[in-house]
């Protein structure tokens, strides 16, 4: 890129005044909404960047990339479009389906008619807005996030107009699960993927959001938020898979409100970006409520992923249960840092919380920053964190049967995903998952094994 | 300022403290003229108050760590501290020297004769100098020094001022760089190689005036293959304003050494305890920290190990008792800087009533390290609906074949067992206090045989009518 082009691209960048201006000119969103999206840019531009002195930026390398650097995309070309069409088959049966490029909706298959006149509503942002007032009002753009994003989530609220709102009415059950796949494509190109999934009374469904990029060399910001609401019995599985290229800057930040006898899953796999932050708030509001959240992130080269969880217990009897597991190589850097908070009465909780990191090279670092916070007494409440490499024993024994140290290692590796991979519950999606992560296996020589045991010299 | 201020004591407050007539007094607030008083006053060298005004400037400097630690701390009053208390400089050498009022103290407290006769060698600080200080004879001759920190300095720097601060630096946070410009008393012990302590030597802590500011600074060195534990134990009355008290405890064990400095913490609960207290420990050398914090009004207190040398170990047992008005706020530090290094935290907390207690841990392996071992356990025991306790672990691993574990657990008391208890004619209070000592017993065991039982006892009486 010339001088010339890269000033020009700066002055267009989505930290500036004009690249907003623009975007609210172009924006077709109801008069009441630009307002509210001028008050966050407002916002974003009064916080100030997180330092990593900041509690929640602990151990978070320094923000080293300008938002500057990224503008709002243009609408895609039409080779990208059938492209990302061709790419978006992940999940093959599926209750409708959004593919979404550069934040522009490029292909729809709607809902069966059946379910469209029970009520359900599914459709992209910016219609939702216009077409579904009274549930925008009731949902949208109601959260924040606690856990230090507050600048980059005022900034995605300024701009988002991507993405889709997803309404489940009383008492609807859906089999197969609704999907949404957000591409990246051109260079230098800002996501705001917004994804709003509201579960009314006793519903059930599973959602499936994709984040991919199409080009390998193409830089990007995405900051995706998702929310999802579940009201009174409730249940709803929400799986995410976040894989952009190696360039990409990728932060996701997502809530989830949850009521009483609900069960909620949240389903996280971290494979892409040069550095991705995911913070995951979960507020159990009601009683009796049954919330899982897994992840599982294998990180090589010089990414670094950072994790923040927070599960908030306001109502007694529920139990969450959190388990995340990362595989680092190369000089890859993890960091997760979740808290449990019970509310003083929030009795007979059950809340738990398992970090197991796995460092297959000796040049990668784990953080762990396991934390609870606990004014209720009759809980039952642990975390765990462990980090280690593969077992030397067990390599012995695969080698001993004859099996080559590299497959062994894979092997083991595999299994220690297995656990979060088998909790997608669905075949064909596990299976593409596993090929995705196997092929960031591919050309790697794991070197961290457990130390020989020795003579015990302590007494 | 450097005037001896008019002393006002209320004598209906506290029947525990009596009135000392002070020779010293630093009067109340912190500037250059308070360093130069107690620096007269203990005629110290040049260095020392040069070493004090820097450490002032830093203090003045750092901000109050509110952004992670508790707001509690904004209540403290700089400027109403009295930072200098005492009625000389040279401590007792005979029991019978020490002044009545200090000695009615110290019996109240249990130190004098009985004692004497089990531990090795006993110091006792009565605000900010010691009152009193006995060695056994056989220790003296084989070289072992116990002495004030004051008179470690003077008397023997050559073996002092090597580690003096250079453990816990002075920037290392606002209340050690607080301690670094107004430390008194403390002990200095010194323990020549191969030597093998073998009874425990022991400290009392005593603040008896009202919002004084105790700053004790104690430096142990053990010398390659010795073997040295220490006990301290600290108390005060029961003020209307709040006394403050910040120690800054160093300890270095060389090549092969073994330290254990055992803490039974027992201020009054309108003390804050913030302490810094770090060790050395190099090539297969093994410190163990023994700490158990019953009293104050907020302790905050992370023993911390750097295990600079291969094959050292470094140790932390821990257990807190947070009661109405108390926020114990304590747990350890790892840092491994050598191969092979292996480190245990165990911590055990009860939240009694409106108390909260907190864990807040760092584990530190960088990528150059192999073999290196780390386990933390953290369990918490929450006696009424409304204690809290909270766990804030900070573990930071990289490097080749090192593995760290860390589990915490809340709980409270099983209604079955209290009801087993209670159906075999136990009061539910006793019941109670019985689940507790059982709770914590493994690490109580670990204590000395007379801290041990001091300490049930003091568990018993922090649970008495904490049921219901």
């Amino acid at each position: 890129m010339t001088t010339e082009a890269a000033v020009a691209q700066k002055a267009s960048g989505v930290d500036t005044a004009a690249s907003f201006k623009r975007h609210m000119s172009l924006s077709t969103s109801p008069e009441k909404w630009k307002k509210w999206k001028e008050g966050y840019w407002e916002k974003y531009l009064d916080l100030p960047l997180p330092r990593n002195r900041d509690e929640y930026w602990r151990f978070s390398k320094r923000i080293d990339f300008d938002l500057g650097s990224y503008q709002i995309p243009e609408a895609p070309s039409d080779e990208e479009i059938e492209e990302a069409l061709c790419k978006s088959d992940l999940v093959g049966n599926c209750s409708a389906k959004f593919v979404f490029v550069d934040n522009h909706l490029v292909y729809r298959e709607e809902i069966e008619e059946d379910l469209a006149k029970k009520g359900v509503v599914f459709l992209p942002l910016v219609e939702a807005l216009e077409e579904q007032p009274e549930l925008v009002e009731k949902y949208l753009f109601q959260e924040s996030t606690d856990l230090g994003s507050d600048k980059f989530h005022a900034l995605h609220n300024a701009y988002s107009e991507g993405g889709y709102l997803l309404y489940v009415p009383k008492n609807v059950e859906i089999e197969s699960p609704f999907a949404a796949y957000h591409w990246q494509s051109t260079n230098g190109a800002a996501l705001f993927p917004h994804v709003l999934i509201v579960g009314d009374r006793n519903s059930q469904f599973g959602v499936v959001d994709v984040h991919q990029s199409l080009r390998e060399d193409s830089e990007g910001f995405s900051c995706a938020v998702g929310n999802v609401f579940a009201e009174d019995g409730a249940k709803i599985s929400r799986k995410s898979i976040q894989n952009y290229n190696p360039q990409c800057i990728s932060f996701q930040l997502d809530t989830n409100n949850v009521d009483r006898d609900t069960t909620v899953r949240a389903i996280n796999v971290n494979l892409g970006s040069r550095r991705a932050r995911f913070e995951n708030e979960v507020r159990i509001n009601g009683a009796g409520a049954d919330v899982k959240l897994y992840s599982l992130t294998v990180a090589e080269n010089n990414q670094e992923f950072d994790q923040r969880t927070l599960q908030i217990h306001n109502a007694p009897n529920s139990v969450s249960d959190l388990l995340y597991k990362n595989a680092l190589m190369d000089t890859s850097r993890t960091i997760f840092s979740g808290l449990i908070k019970v509310a003083k009465d929030a009795q007979q909780t059950d809340a738990y919380q398992t970090n197991r990191n796995l460092l297959l090279n000796d040049t990668a670092q784990a953080n762990s920053l396991p934390g609870l916070e606990i004014e209720a007494n009759d809980v039952k409440c642990s975390h765990g964190a462990t980090t280690g490499q593969l077992d030397r024993e067990e390599l012995f024994y695969f080698l001993q049967r004859g099996i080559s140290k590299r497959v062994a290692q894979q092997l083991m590796v595999f299994g220690f995903f297995e656990e979060v991979i088998e909790q997608f519950d669905n075949d064909e999606l596990e299976e593409s998952l596993r090929g995705l992560i196997r092929a960031k296996f591919a050309k790697k020589q794991l070197d961290a094994i457990t130390p020989k045991p020795e003579p015990s010299s302590h007494d | 300022m450097s005037q001896t201020q008019a002393f006002d004591i209320d004598r209906e407050k506290g029947n525990f403290r009596y009135d000392v007539k002070y020779q010293y007094d630093a009067g109340t607030g912190l500037n250059e003229d308070t360093i130069d008083y107690i620096s007269k006053a203990k005629s110290e060298e040049e260095w020392i108050n040069a070493f004090r005004k820097r450490a002032l400037k830093v203090f003045n400097k750092l901000p109050m760590p509110t952004h992670w630690a508790s707001k509690d701390l904004e209540n403290i009053i700089f400027e109403k501290i009295r930072y200098y208390l005492s009625q000389g400089q040279m401590p007792s050498r005979s029991w019978d020297d020490v002044p009545d009022e200090v000695k009615q103290t110290f019996e109240r407290l249990g130190i004098p004769e009985q004692e004497r006769k089990f531990l090795a060698g006993v110091e006792a600080q009565f605000d900010s100098e010691a009152a009193y200080s006995h060695m056994q004879e056989s220790l003296e001759k084989d070289g072992v020094i116990f002495v004030g920190s004051s008179e470690g300095l003077k008397k023997y720097p050559e073996i002092f001022k090597k580690f003096f601060g250079k453990v816990i630096p002075t920037n290392d946070n606002k209340f050690s760089a607080l301690n670094s410009a107004v430390f008194s008393g403390g002990s200095f012990i010194y323990v020549p190689p191969g030597v093998k302590v073998r009874q425990p030597l022991q400290a009392y802590f005593r603040i008896n005036a009202e919002s004084f500011g105790q700053f004790e600074r104690t430096l142990i060195i053990a010398d390659e293959g010795s073997e040295v534990t220490y006990m301290e134990g600290c108390t005060a009355p029961k003020f209307e304003t709040s006394t403050l008290h910040s120690a800054v405890v160093e300890l270095v064990a060389l090549k092969g050494a073994k330290i254990q400095y055992i803490t039974v913490q027992n201020w009054s609960n309108n003390v804050f305890n913030l302490v810094t207290k770090r060790a050395w420990a190099e090539e297969e050398a093994e410190v163990k920290w023994i700490d158990c914090n019953i009293g104050s009004r907020l302790t905050m207190k992370y023993p911390g190990v750097v295990l600079k040398g291969r094959k050292a170990r470094g140790e932390v047992i821990s257990i807190a008792l947070a009661n109405d008005g108390q926020h114990q706020d304590t747990g350890a530090k790892m840092v491994h800087q050598a191969d092979e290094t292996t480190s245990n935290i165990i911590s055990k907390s009860i939240s009694v009533g409106k108390g909260r207690s907190t864990y807040r841990g760092l584990v530190h392996m960088p990528d150059h390290l192999k073999g290196c071992k780390n386990n933390t356990e953290c369990d918490a025991l929450l006696i009424n609906t409304n204690s809290r306790t909270d766990t804030y672990p900070a573990i930071n691993v990289q490097g080749n074949g090192n593995s760290v574990q860390h589990e915490a657990s809340v709980s409270k008391v099983s209604a079955e067992q209290i009801f087993y208890m209670m159906q075999r004619g136990l009061s539910e209070g006793a019941a109670m206090s019985l689940a507790v000592n059982g709770f914590v017993n493994d690490l109580v065991r670990q204590f000395p045989m007379e801290y041990s039982v001091e300490l049930k006892r003091l568990i018993d009486m922090e649970m008495e009518g904490s049921v219901g």
